[in-house]
């Protein structure tokens, strides 16, 4: 109990906020600026501070992680675990942003409020992974859904956007009312919704059956986050319909942030059911996820059905011990970020006007037509597959050994033979785009500026993260020490 | 030389080839340019690994060369590298062949040349990489790293079915290798480290829990991915389609260097980790082995397809390698060696010729020719010279190979030589119908009497190869004094464990 004595909040408590406070401040100036100016030529304007923005919110991470400890009477807990995310979520920011300049002038968005909540969605999801007391974790992932909903519908001009912005908000409604339902189920069984609080309580004395209906209950509503199958059917809609960039925003950041509650509710809280509930999951995921992919014709529904399975693998993470499981998923979640990012960037560009060139027939002779392009996607898509130096290969393995050092054979068998089976459906694309003559003439525009930057910096981490993995995961496992407590 | 030189040659052999790739990507489009530098590039490569074989010290077992370093530290990889008399060659026949491959694409690749190039260059990379690396995570790296590239040449640059060959490639050696991997998390698990040598000295120590249970699997899982590679029957279906549908070049690697992938990976790698399983699973294997020799022969004997044919000679030629390594005899394992390289570039020199005949008449249909010999004199005589080295006629290279083989094979079991035996004749059969239809006789079609004969460039790219199988059949002793100790080496094991079956 480090503040509660005190009634007002400290300095160090809002410096422990910090990168919250800037993009939420970011925010604002977008919003204020898009209403003040002129109509015309203001997008780049906005895209700019809005990219300010998250790079102030990249060095106000630096700044927080100076300040480890609790922070308002122990809602929020900075230490390397809430940093490593709050790392994760900004710079898939960042890269957003950067994608979304050619993006939004393509489609002809007036992009205002766009950029605007893009940061709102950021705040969410770096509080989520310092939010330690769940009711502050329902009103953060509150805040990163409820942009997410928005952004999905962007495409304006698409009725396929609107549904899919629709159908998000509807079921994601629901998830995050199974949440609150398992938090309050929480409370009921343990007393508390402080989740080192509630981790002390299950470890102490016998284990109440409405912990075991509270865990399943999150469970539910952060598995819906993550696409995790049984809660997955919406994903492939949903990608479909939504703007290129924001899918890529929204299959990596948010799920990571989920992925991150995910871990404190499962090892810091000490969920009971937690193996059971989780080994099913995963395995379910990972064979829906690359079962329905091998089928698709549309990139996006594709990468969609890929992002349930790799959802699958991260779960994988969560069956085995805390020691190599939690570096695991927290290396996994960083890696997938990287790649799938940097696989929206190229989408979201090739897409053209209207996201009209999106199915795998328009993706034919790409590597003739626009050759960087095509190596760029190819070696995301590698790193999809787990081909070694790229963080893909690692992820895996990751967190198949560490699946292997919990004695969990099968999951490790289902999981390696999924792979193997997603290795066939990423390869068509690769083979499409070198192998095949275009059938019709397919417009590619240069690469202009943001989404170099963007591609670099996704390209730069998926290699870093294949290469040098090793002081990522060294930093990934201070977390688990910590919580061993 | 100095010593600070003989750590890092190896790192520099290796990436030459990738330097220059990504300087030609760097580099704008323009394709003269680009063949020129390709080509300064593989030189550049062939005559850094010349150092290897020149200051490699003779007469002494274990790896040279080597460079240790930490890699990444969880899980515990290093960037071991090293090299010794068996590797050591097949280093130089890879760095070899390379620029002869430039040289034989210089004008069949006429569409995205640099990515061709490219493409090539990283290909040479993975292969080097293969040969030296002693990490065992390294090595599958670059094992899995050849796919890429080699896949990417078939289906894009090759003819016909070539997405279908290059899919079958790709999937055949990927799902292989699959098992491998399993074997190589295994003993990591186990021993916590991917050293080859540690590895090896743990195992031979019996410091590994729990081998004794797991071997037969894991000699099996590292077999069927360097099987798949050799080709042995019955995993071979996917080398005809991806050698008929590949590029000239493609095929050259594909059969000079790719294919000894897996033979190098049972020499090391099955014989180095698991010498019981290997005596034990031996008989099977040779029996593989002697199958896809006669198999080889005879349906490369009724082949119409000139470059099927070759493909298929190359099944029947890697049988003696893996008869040679499964016959636990110096011989057999010298001999084994020496077929690899002297295969590597008798082989890699009858797809240069048969890519030379197909640029000019666009098929490979033998019954499209015959009586060349009348309108390509030159051709003519280095194919002839080329095929008698292939087929193993003495003082040429394919000859001193054949001849240990069978020798070690006769020491083991010698109802298993004298089957081998017959693979020679087989050889002799099929290359020299082949040679009879196409050179001699009459000119059946009107177009071919218009051939035109070797150019400069085709002469230069023939020229070594030519050389090389001569001085390898006169002084075969200039490779055989370095492979020797490394065989014995190989061998230690074998000798404390059944000192009566080897002979000397």
């Amino acid at each position: 109990m480090v503040n509660s004595s005190a009634m007002l909040p400290q300095a160090a408590d809002y410096m422990r906020l910090l990168p919250e406070i800037v993009l939420t401040v970011f925010g604002m100036i977008v919003m204020v600026v898009d209403a003040a100016a002129e109509e015309k030529r203001i997008e780049k304007i906005l895209g700019a501070i809005a990219l300010l923005g998250s790079l102030a919110a990249v060095a106000a991470t630096f700044v927080q992680a100076e300040y480890p400890g609790f922070a308002f009477w122990n809602m929020v807990q900075v230490d390397s675990f809430s940093v490593f995310f709050h790392l994760l979520v900004v710079g898939v920011t960042m890269v957003v942003i950067l994608t979304s300049f050619e993006y939004m002038r393509v489609q002809q968005i007036r992009a205002g409020e766009y950029y605007a909540l893009i940061l709102f969605g950021a705040v969410g999801m770096s509080l989520m992974s310092s939010a330690v007391e769940l009711v502050l974790v329902f009103i953060a992932l509150e805040i990163s859904s409820i942009s997410t909903y928005v952004l999905a519908g962007f495409r304006r001009r698409a009725a396929i956007s609107s549904e899919s912005s629709v159908k998000y908000f509807l079921l994601g409604s629901f998830a995050t009312a199974f949440f609150l339902y398992g938090v309050a189920l929480m409370f009921g069984a343990t007393g508390s919704t402080n989740i080192s609080t509630i981790g002390d309580v299950l470890r102490s004395g016998q284990i109440p059956l409405l912990a075991y209906a509270g865990v399943a209950l999150m469970f539910v509503g952060l598995g819906f986050k993550v696409a995790a199958a049984p809660f997955h059917v919406w994903t492939p809609d949903v990608y479909e319909g939504a703007p290129s960039p924001v899918v890529g925003f929204m299959s990596t950041a948010p799920k990571a942030a989920a992925f991150a509650v995910l871990l404190r509710v499962m090892f810091e809280a000490h969920a009971p059911g937690r193996i059971g509930l989780i080994w099913a999951v995963a395995a379910l995921s990972m064979t829906i996820g690359n079962l329905g992919a091998l089928v698709q014709n549309n990139i996006k529904r594709l990468l969609a059905y890929s992002s349930i399975a790799h959802a699958g693998y991260l779960l994988v993470a969560y069956v085995a011990l805390p020691n190599n499981g939690i570096p695991a998923a927290m290396f996994y979640a960083a890696s997938y970020a990287a790649m799938n990012m940097g696989a929206f960037a190229v989408i979201s560009h090739f897409g053209g006007a209207g996201e009209r060139y999106v199915t795998l027939e328009d993706y034919s002779g790409l590597g003739r037509r626009s050759p960087l392009l095509a190596a760029t996607l190819t070696i995301f898509l590698l790193s999809l597959i787990g081909i070694p130096i790229t963080g893909g290969f690692f992820a895996k393995f990751y967190v198949f050994s560490a699946a292997l050092q919990a004695n969990l054979v099968g999951l490790v068998i289902i999981g390696v033979l999924n792979s193997a089976v997603g290795a066939y459906y990423y390869l068509r694309i690769i083979v499409v785009m070198y192998m095949r003559e275009p059938q019709r003439e397919v417009p590619v525009a240069r690469i202009p500026m943001g989404l170099g930057a963007a591609l670099a910096i996704s390209l730069a981490a998926t290699i870093y993260f294949g290469v040098l993995p090793g002081r990522v995961l060294e930093y990934a496992s201070r977390t688990a020490m910590a919580w061993a407590r | 030389m100095t010593t600070s030189l003989d750590s890092v040659i190896l790192t520099l052999v290796t990436f030459i080839p990738l330097a220059g790739a990504l300087l030609l990507l760097i580099m704008p489009r323009r394709d003269r340019e680009t063949r020129w530098l390709a080509l300064g590039i593989s030189v550049a490569a062939f005559l850094a690994s010349l150092h290897l074989p020149v200051h490699l010290v003779r007469g002494q077992a274990g790896f040279q060369f080597e460079i240790n370093r930490l890699w990444i530290s969880n899980p515990n990889i290093h960037y071991h590298m090293g090299v010794d008399g068996i590797s050591v060659w097949l280093v130089v026949l890879t760095t070899f062949l390379t620029p002869l491959c430039v040289l034989i694409s210089w004008k069949s690749i006429h569409d995205r040349v640099k990515e061709f190039f490219i493409i090539l260059l990283v290909l040479e990379t993975a292969l080097i990489g293969v040969f030296t690396a002693l990490d065992l995570f390294l090595f599958y790296f670059f094992w899995e790293a050849t796919l890429i590239p080699m896949a990417l040449l078939i289906g894009m640059y090759g003819h016909g079915r070539k997405v279908y060959a290059a899919l079958k490639f790709f999937l055949y050696t990927m799902i292989a290798s699959a098992f491998m991997l399993a074997g190589i998390l295994w003993l990591y698990a186990k021993t916590g480290t991917f050293d080859f040598v540690s590895i090896q000295a743990a195992i031979h120590g019996g410091q590994v829990e729990g081998f004794a249970t797991a071997a037969p699997w894991l000699f099996l899982g590292f077999f069927i991915a360097f099987a798949v590679k050799v080709p042995l029957f019955p995993f071979h279906t996917w080398l005809p389609d991806a050698h008929v549908e590949a590029p000239t070049a493609g095929s050259v690697l594909l059969a000079g260097v790719l294919l000894k992938m897996g033979t190098y990976g049972m020499l090391r790698f099955n014989l180095g980790l698991f010498p019981e399983q290997s005596r034990s699973n031996a008989w099977w294997v040779m029996i593989l082995a002697l199958i896809g020799i006669i198999y080889g022969a005879l349906v490369a004997m009724v082949q119409p397809n000139l470059k099927k044919l070759i493909a298929y000679s190359s099944i029947s030629h890697l049988g003696f390698v893996v008869l040679g390594i499964f016959s636990f005899t110096q011989a057999g394992l010298d001999g084994a060696t020496f077929v690899m390289l002297a295969h590597g570039v008798s082989t890699g020199a009858l797809f240069m010729l048969a890519g030379i005949l197909y640029e000019r008449r666009h098929t490979y249909e033998i019954a499209e020719f015959g009586g060349l010999a009348a309108p390509m004199p030159v051709y003519a005589t280095f194919f002839m010279f080329i095929m008698l080295a292939s087929v193993g006629l003495p003082l040429l290279n394919g000859f001193i190979g054949e001849f240990l083989v069978l020798s070690g094979t006769f020491r083991d079991r010698a109802i298993y030589g004298v089957l081998g035996a017959t693979g020679v004749i087989w050889s002799a059969c099929y290359l020299l119908w082949m040679y009879q239809r196409v050179f001699f006789g009459k000119v059946t079609h009107e177009v071919n009497l218009t051939l035109p004969d070797l150019d400069g460039r085709e002469r230069a790219a023939l020229w070594p190869t030519a050389i090389v199988a001569l001085v390898m059949g006169v002084a075969p002793l200039v490779w055989l004094n370095a492979i020797d100790p490394a065989v014995q080496a190989v061998l230690s094991p074998f000798t404390q464990l059944a000192a009566k079956v080897v002979g000397w």
